[in-house]
């Protein structure tokens, strides 16, 4: 269980987040959405300790995070951030290889080798594996940076905006691959998503946040609705049912 | 760059080594054949007094300025740093420079501490403003560690001038071997345990290559990694000023040049980042001693021109590449 109490956070002079608590119990896929500086993202990384948390309580499975030794924490807790801009030479396996750093510091077994053949293959980069970085295209970096998170086998995985420069194809795909990681291997996941409709077909939980705020927080059902949305995102949009899934027409 | 390029570059290197070290045994002024090192004390005494101390010294100075100037590079996020030419080296000698002045009486190893007290502070400050840089401009790093460098430098020259110790600046700024002799190097074996370390935290190394936060992502103490790569700078930069002089290039080039053709996994590649520095090192110092027999040019100067040009190449194989 990830507890968020009181948190708040300023940088320089500006507020970025208010008073925020938010409970998310383990298990389950949860979808952050709101409009571009909303606090999405400074949110995911307080909750991963990459800032100090300046006030209020993040603790997670009872592990307060900016008090717990951070390799303890890296084998409960995996982050992606949204453009990590790694400019390493490293090749595809060896990047996905070091997802497994926090559990044997470096020394790869039998068993880790295992899990990062399996990611290649879940990520579809066998092909790609003896790859350097620098040569692949942005949509199969990314593909390659999910794996490494996948691959550091934690219960918690905090996603941001995983969906950057992905085609449909692997958009659906992943969206897919962290339905599965919920569902099979009972992950929690926490993702910030920008295309609505992804939140509505895959999360059981939608925390939509505005100006730092939490404003509404729900299963899709209660949250993709137009009055919640238009007061999210600042216009009206129509929102229809489509095989008992919520669709938001948010484009027209 | 081909797969099958990579071991020949690794076989290339370890043969060039070995020819290299059996060759600086036997150039130089002093004439010594082969074939009389058994039976001649003279061969045998000049061999052990200066020629193999010197090509030691050239060996441990190479690996140890290639791995500082790559864990500048990490630490700094910036392929286009090495620390001899962005404050590191000039701090150091400030140091010895200003101990030198107060305490004229200090050993060999209390100023190679001094010296590596300054050189942590110069590169401290200097890492401290690249950080506050911003990451869109990647050139401003190091134009300004060479203006930061400048600085640090010129105040040193400054100061000796004021206190007529000129000609002590220029034996600490261009690196040269001809004065290396048994009993004056063996400081520089510590360069040796410092590859050692950057070795065994190699994969430490390699995720903090990928920034802070993939680091704190995956546990690293990030910040115990910055300092202890801020320490091991410091002491190789500042034993390579005491022991031989300030030696350019090395730590800028022979990290990139193996980065292209190894990558950057640093728990394969580091040990081909140190053999490419001590042969590149090696590499000019006997040149240094062939281009003008029986005179000798300094390796700082040698290496000027031949790291200038390596430099180049990678900037334009880069362009090319791309």
């Amino acid at each position: 269980m990830i507890e968020i109490e009181n948190v708040s956070l300023r940088l320089q002079d500006t507020r970025i987040l208010h008073d925020i608590s938010l409970t998310l119990p383990k298990g389950g896929l949860t979808a952050l959405v709101g409009p571009n500086g909303a606090g999405k993202s400074s949110l995911l990384s307080l909750v991963a300790r990459l800032q100090p948390l300046q006030s209020g309580r993040i603790v997670v499975d009872g592990l307060p995070v900016d008090a717990t030794p951070g390799r303890q924490l890296a084998k409960r807790l995996a982050i992606l951030r949204q453009d990590p801009a790694v400019a390493a030479r490293l090749r595809v396996r060896e990047l996905v290889g070091f997802g497994r750093f926090p559990h044997g510091r470096g020394r790869l077994d039998d068993r880790d080798r295992a899990l990062i053949e399996a990611a290649l293959q879940q990520f579809g980069l066998q092909d790609l594996a003896d790859r350097f970085l620098d040569t692949l295209s942005g949509g199969q970096r990314q593909r390659a940076l999910v794996a490494m998170a996948f691959c550091q086998g934690t219960d918690y995985m905090l996603l941001d905006e995983p969906l950057n420069n992905l085609d449909m194809q692997f958009a659906r795909q992943l969206m897919r691959d962290l339905r599965k990681a919920v569902e099979e291997e009972r992950r929690t996941v926490i993702v910030v998503l920008h295309d609505i409709n992804h939140a509505a077909v895959y999360a059981d939980r939608i925390v939509a946040m505005k100006a730092g705020r939490v404003v509404a927080d729900g299963p899709p059902s209660a949250v993709l609705r137009t009055e919640v949305l238009a007061e999210v995102f600042g216009y009206p949009m129509q929102v229809v049912e489509i095989d008992g899934a919520p669709l938001v027409l948010h484009h027209r | 760059m081909t797969e099958a390029a990579r071991p020949g570059f690794r076989l290339l290197l370890v043969a060039g080594l070995v020819a290299l070290f059996v060759a600086s045994l036997l150039v130089g002024v002093g004439d010594l054949p082969l074939r009389r090192i058994a039976g001649d004390p003279a061969a045998l005494q000049l061999l052990l007094v200066s020629r193999l101390p010197r090509t030691l010294a050239a060996l441990l100075a190479g690996a140890g300025l290639a791995i500082a100037g790559l864990v500048l590079q990490i630490l700094a996020r910036n392929r286009f740093v090495e620390p001899v030419t962005t404050g590191t080296g000039q701090s150091a000698a400030l140091g010895i420079l200003l101990v030198t002045l107060l305490f004229p009486a200090a050993s060999i190893a209390m100023k190679t501490a001094v010296a590596t007290v300054a050189a942590l502070a110069g590169t401290s400050l200097f890492l401290a403003v690249a950080h506050r840089l911003p990451p869109t401009q990647p050139f401003l790093i190091p134009l300004f560690g060479l203006v930061y460098g400048g600085v640090v430098g010129a105040a040193a020259t400054y100061i000796a001038w004021q206190a007529d110790l000129l000609q002590f600046i220029e034996v600490w700024t261009n690196g040269e071997f001809s004065g290396v002799l048994r009993g004056r190097y063996e400081l520089l074996w510590i360069t040796a345990a410092v590859v050692a370390l950057a070795w065994w935290i190699a994969d430490r190394l390699t995720i903090a290559s990928m920034g802070r936060e993939v680091s704190v992502g995956l546990g690293l103490d990030y910040r115990r990694i910055v300092q202890l790569g801020l320490v091991m700078i410091a002491v190789v930069s500042s034993l390579c000023v005491v022991v031989v002089g300030i030696i350019p290039f090395v730590g800028l080039v022979v990290p990139n040049l193996v980065s292209r053709l190894l990558g950057d996994n640093l728990r394969r590649a580091l040990p081909w980042v140190a053999a490419a520095g001590a042969a590149l090192v090696l590499a000019c110092d006997i040149v240094g001693r062939l281009i003008r027999y029986p005179y000798e040019v300094p390796v700082g100067t040698v290496l000027g021109v031949v790291g200038a040009g390596l430099f180049l190449w990678i900037l334009f194989g880069r362009a090319a590449r791309a």
